[in-house]
This record gives structure tokens, sequence and C-alpha cells, in this order.
């Protein structure tokens, strides 16, 4: 707020090139993406990615940056959702003059709506109270869907159709690549509003309450508003994503709004990291893979997937940002060669066991739930026998002897970390 | 009359229930100050352990062997999972537990599959104790309140007449001092946090049978218990009694209710629509009370938190 107080330290106002180029790199990616997979699902997937991107972008205003731990915040997105397939109908039925890329914005405005209701009394605390209020609004909510049908249509969800709203220089959203450059543009946009919200006078005062409320207070601002306007901006953000999840799906249920989806959107956001403005998107692209692919491969991805989630909250508290950003001191030093013999002696045995432990588990989960007399499966492009003893002994053992050169070479490698971040560096 | 006493007897079994999910999880919250979320997956692991044990050993080793496993196994989560968590603050801890309960869902689902499983209660509980008018009390469900209300009087006892249920009581309010005083307050925490997964898993042994046991059980029944102890005050023992077996009544009372939303707007003096499709307010119109019934406890809760947001025996404003 005031300059004064930052004599020491003034950073020149206006934007230098460093501050821009990430956005410029983004933009080009995202344009240059459907050149490089160009099949309808690959678009697909990106289309999910980028819509879980601004979820999880909304999801950390509330959980990174001004420490509000949600189980709700799905309702915001679906609600918004709702919003929009109900406006695509209302156009198509009284042919209303609104350009679909526009419509998420009204999603926008009813989660916003919605924020400034719920957020008027649930705000008035912060941690575990507001964590509980989060998960009861979200399961009435939830609940209220079957209830009331008119709004959200019961069991069935509502459906809509993009196509008939007024065309876009004459585009009409018929293909999938047409949707991929309408959300990316939502993607920017949102993100780079996100972004520049966290660094309003009010995103640092968020910061300033998420770590320590009483002082923030002492400076004469009210823990409760500061909360209360972050919470709202969250809400304007996930009905975006709510919106956009409309335009690419035209179809909306119950589920769009269910605590699953809360809980899902804390685990990317999460793993990919809370203190980094970056984190949630690397988490977004990361879940969305893994849900892709991984579901694909095994039954058994969501097992996998909560084995992670637990290790990143035990081990790695700042998610895949947190991790990444650990070496650049390293790399800044210019020690970041030093790393690499003692993360290749701790890592490959570490994946190997990993792997070696997911296929004792697939072989445990197939034995188990097989047809009786079924007992050959394919695993890792390999036939097996389940009924005899080899391969159960093979991955079991393969995994413990990984563990244990893991186990073994990590303290080296965080000797070698320690004397990597020292400012004389490893030579000395 | 005989309605409301059968009714009153439902209620009561479901009430006893979550008191006994709730009493730990209070416990739990106003030791540590951190929120179990994974509370109701131990309650369902209480359920999956007996029924395997009952498979091979019959029910009542079950009810004896599976809360004393599932305590084991709570007492080691803290010891290894939330003791490491702690240093990162309560938010981290809430976000473990909650990633513990996918990962026990996860789990339940990889070992037992997706689908009920074939849990009954023995056979020599297996009959109607007495009848209502025409409604027969079957005698496990009075065995159900006999063991709630016996571990509720127990727990009671423990807490303020022993002289372990001293110093939990002390470690409560005073960690600091009661460790100064040479207790082992880590040692404590792991004791109350064992015993109150392990109270979860026994309901979830004699609620098995009743309820079902499938993978959705915890989630079913798991944000319940949490909207329980914030509407009875966090921390609070008697709250959460109080709560629990309000919340029990009001859910059974509403499921078998006949009322219908339509009453009150014809009492109103509104007409009932001809075309109900055209309406927005049609669904006002086709409104039952056993149709709100699932969220009644929820809307209390919020209506709780708005009026009293420390709950009906909550003294701490934390």
């Amino acid at each position: 707020m005031s300059d004064s107080t930052q004599n020491s330290t003034v950073r020149p106002t206006g934007v230098s090139f460093s501050m821009v180029l990430p956005w410029l790199i983004a933009g080009a990616f995202l344009l240059v993406m459907p050149f490089v997979f160009t099949s309808n699902s690959a678009i697909t997937i990106m289309n999910q990615m980028a819509i879980t991107i601004i979820f999880a972008l909304s999801y950390n205003m509330l959980l990174g940056q001004a420490g509000m731990l949600s189980f709700g915040h799905a309702v915001y997105m679906g609600v918004g959702g709702f919003m929009c397939v109900h406006i695509m109908n209302y156009v198509e039925d009284y042919s209303i003059p609104l350009p679909l890329p526009l419509l998420p914005l009204f999603g926008g405005l009813f989660g916003l709506g919605l924020a400034t209701i719920i957020g008027s009394f649930s705000t008035r605390r912060a941690g575990t109270v507001f964590a509980m209020i989060s998960l009861g609004i979200g399961e009435l909510i939830a609940a209220c869907s079957i209830i009331i049908v008119a709004f959200f249509g019961g069991e069935e969800g509502i459906s809509g159709d993009r196509t008939m709203s007024l065309p876009f220089f004459g585009n009409e959203f018929l293909q999938q690549i047409d949707v991929y450059y309408l959300i990316s543009f939502w993607v920017m946009l949102s993100a780079l509003l996100m972004y520049l919200f966290s660094r309003t006078p009010i995103g640092r005062m968020a910061n300033a309450v998420r770590d320590n409320p009483e002082r923030a207070e002492f400076l004469g601002y009210s823990a409760r508003w500061v909360r209360y306007y972050s919470f709202c901006a969250a809400g304007f953000f996930a009905g975006i994503a709510g919106g956009l999840f409309a335009i690419s799906y035209e179809f909306l249920t119950a589920e769009n709004l269910g605590l699953l989806l809360s809980g899902e959107i804390l685990l990317i956001t999460f793993m990919g990291g809370v203190g980094f403005f970056f984190g949630p998107i690397i988490g977004a692209i990361v879940f969305t893979l893994l849900q892709t692919v991984l579901s694909l491969q095994t039954e058994l991805w969501q097992l996998y997937v909560g084995g992670l989630f637990v290790a990143t909250v035990m081990f790695f508290p700042g998610g895949l940002a947190g991790v990444l950003m650990m070496h650049v001191p390293a790399f800044r030093l210019g020690n970041a060669k030093m790393l690499i013999v003692p993360y290749i002696k701790t890592l490959i045995p570490a994946a190997i066991g990993i792997l070696a432990a997911s296929g004792f588990v697939e072989i445990m989960f197939y034995s188990r739930h097989a047809p009786v007399g079924e007992a050959e499966m394919v695993l890792f492009w390999t036939d097996i026998d389940t009924s005899s003893m080899i391969p159960w002994s093979v991955t079991i053992g393969l995994a413990l002897i990984c563990f244990w050169i893991t186990k073994r070479n990590a303290p080296d490698l965080v000797e070698t970390w320690h004397r990597a971040n020292a400012i004389d560096g490893g030579d000395a | 009359m005989e309605f409301f006493l059968v009714n009153l007897i439902d209620g009561l079994v479901y009430g006893l229930l979550l008191f006994m999910l709730s009493a730990g999880l209070t416990l739990i919250f106003s030791m540590m100050g951190v929120l179990n979320f994974a509370h109701a997956s131990f309650y369902m692991l209480g359920a999956y352990f007996a029924y395997e044990i009952s498979t091979y050993m019959g029910f009542w080793m079950g009810l004896l062997l599976a809360p004393v496993i599932v305590g084991i196994a709570g007492a080691g989560v803290e010891r290894y999972g939330l003791r490491r968590v702690h240093q990162y603050g309560h938010v981290p801890e809430l976000i473990f537990t909650f990633g513990l309960a996918f990962l026990i869902e996860e789990f339940v689902k990889f070992i037992w599959g997706n689908n009920l499983v074939p849990y009954r209660e023995p056979a020599i509980l297996d009959f109607a104790l007495f009848s209502i008018g025409n409604n027969n009390i079957a005698a496990y469900k009075v065995f159900m309140i006999f063991v709630s209300i016996s571990i509720f009087l127990s727990l009671l006892y423990i807490l303020t007449r022993t002289r372990v249920g001293m110093v939990i009581q002390a470690a409560l309010s005073y960690p600091r001092t009661v460790e100064n005083l040479g207790h082992n307050v880590p040692m404590v925490f792991m004791g109350v946090f064992g015993v109150g997964t392990a109270l979860a898993g026994l309901a979830g042994v004699i609620a098995g049978p009743q309820l079902s046991t499938f993978p959705g059980m915890a989630i079913l029944l798991g944000s319940i218990v949490f909207v329980t102890i914030v509407i009875g005050g966090l921390g609070s023992l008697w709250g959460a009694l109080v709560a629990s077996l309000l919340i029990g009544w009001m859910t059974t009372f509403a499921a078998s209710s006949s009322f219908q939303f339509a009453d009150i707007l014809l009492a109103l003096g509104l007409e009932k629509p001809v075309e109900m499709s055209e309406s927005a307010l049609r669904d006002l119109w086709t409104l039952t009370l056993p149709q709100i019934g699932p969220i009644l406890p929820y809307m209390l809760m919020v209506f709780i938190l708005v009026v009293r947001p420390y709950g009906l025996f909550g003294k701490r404003d934390s």
C-alpha cells in the first residue's frame, strides 16, 4: 500500500520483458499444440486440461494465497456451468444475439453471485471452521441438485447446444478445434487476471492474512473482508471454468457439483504445489495426463494417485512446483552438475522399485478378482502365469532390493544437495 | 403412537451409532486440533475387518478383534503419518487425513471389490425381540443400543473418574504443563487417536450388518459425522451426544413422514398449477419431507454456524 516503507527496495514500475516472457511462451505454446497433437481425442484432453487449469488456479486463490481450505469448491464451477447451459438453451429458444465466447462471463458472474452470498457467513473464520462450512454447503447444494429438478435437471442432468448461438465472425463452433481456441483464450485471460489479482494490495493482504491474521488486523485490515474478497474472486473464476465446461461438453449432471470433484481439485492443486502461482497449472496438466493415460493401462489408477497424494503431503508439502523450485539456487550457483550422479543413483532404483511394487499389486489384484481358473495376465507387455510363485517373488524381491538401494543412497543425495546450495560450492 | 415409538427406537439406534463415531472424532479434535477426515474410513475398515474375521471365526471374534486391529492401525497412522505432517500446520494435517480417506477407500475396493459383501448379524440375534403394534423390533437393534450405551458410560467413567482420564483431560488443556509433570504426552495423543479410531471401528463392526457393508459407506456417514460435531460444538463430548441423537431422530422422523409441501402452498391460498412443466415452482409442489430428510442436518449446521458459530455446547472460540 504505502510506498514510503519500501524505499530501500523500490522496483521499477511498468512492465519489463522478463515479466512478459513466460506469458508469451505460454500463449505461443497454446497456439502451437493443436498442430502437434492433431487428433480429436488429444484436443479433447487438452480442453479438459485447460478447464482444470482455470479451476485449479481459482482453487489456489483460496488454499494457497488466502489459506482457506475448501471442500466445496466444485459448487461454484457447477452452478456457473448449469447457468451457462440454461443460457445456451434460452439463446436457442428465443434467438438471443449472444456470441458463444461471451458465455463463460455469465458463468463467472453466477459463480461470483453465489460466492458473495455464501462467503458472507463462511469467511468469518479460516482453518477448520471454514473447511467444515464449505463441506456442509457443498453437500447441501449437491443434494439440492436432485431435489430442484427445474434448475439442475435431477439425476439425468441438463444438456444444451453450443452451435445455436450467434456466429462469432462466421464461426459456429462445430469442431473441437474451434472450442479449443475459445478455451485457450479464456485460459490466458483468466490466468493473467488471477496473477494480477495476486499482485494487487488485496492479493498481498490475502497472503498476510493467511500467515498471521492477528498481525494483519493490527495493521488495520479486517481479516474477514480480505478473505471475503479472495473468496468472491475465486468463485468468479470457478464459474468461468464451469462455463467453459458447459461449452466443451454441452452437458452437466449432479457430479459436477459433488464432493468428489471438490476433493479432486484439492488433490490437483496440492500435488502441483500451493506455494507458487504456476503450481496448480503443473498439477492440472500432470493429473489430467495421469487420469487419461494411466486409466487406460490399469483399473487401479486411483489407488496409485491416492498413494502419490499422501506421499506428497507427507514428504513434499510444497508439491511438484516446490520440488522444482528447490533446485533454482543450485542452478544459480552453477552447482547443478554435482546433483546429476546422486540423482541417477537414487531415482533410477526408486523408479524401478515403484514399478516392481505396482506390478506386485497388479498381480495381487488380478488373482483376487479374476474368474476362477483364469491365471494368465499381461503385465508390462509380458504374459505371466499368476498361479506360479515366480512372478510374485520376482516383483516383490525386485521392489525390496530397489527400495533398499534407494534408502542407502538417499543420505548421499541430501548431503550433495546441501553442498550444491552452499555459497562456496562443493569444490571448496 | 406406535409409529412414534418405532421411529423413536430407529432414530435412537442411528443417533447412538453417530455418537460412537463423533465421540472419537471430537476427542481427537480437542486433543490435537485436527479434524480426522478419515474417521469414517476407520469405521468402514472396522466393518470389513469384522466381515473377514467372521468368515473364519464367527461374528463374536470379529466384534472383539476388529476394533483392536483398527485401533492399532489408527495409532500407527498417528505415529508415522500425522506426527510427521504436524510440523507443517493444521491445514496440511487436514489434507493428509483427506488423502488417507481417499486411499483407504481405494484400498477397500482393491481388497474386497466394488460390491456389497455378505456381512450379516449372528444367527443368535436374528429374531424379533418384541413388537409394537404390527412392527417387529429386531433383537440386533436392541443389541446395538446396548453396546453403544455401555461404550458411552465406560468412556464417561474413564474420562472423569480414573487417573488415565485425568491425565487426558489435563493434556487437552495444558499439554506443556502435563509434559513437564513427567507424562509422555505424545504417547497420550497416540493412545487417544488409537482409542478414537477403535471406537469408530467398533461402530463399523456393529453397523455393518444393519446398514450393509460396501465401499461407499464411509462417504455416506462421514460428512454427517462432521456435521454432528460441528453442531454439537467442536471438542464437546456432551455436544456430540446431543447432536447425534438430534440428527438421528430428525432424519428418521423426516424419512417416514408423509408431509408434503403442497399442503403449505394450498394453506397459503396458492392454487395448484394445471400444467406442471410450465411452472418454475413445480418442484415445490411435488416436494415431500422424506425427500429433503437427508439434507436437513446440513441445513441445521449452516443455521447453527450462522447463529452460534461455536456450536450448541462449544466453549472455545477457536
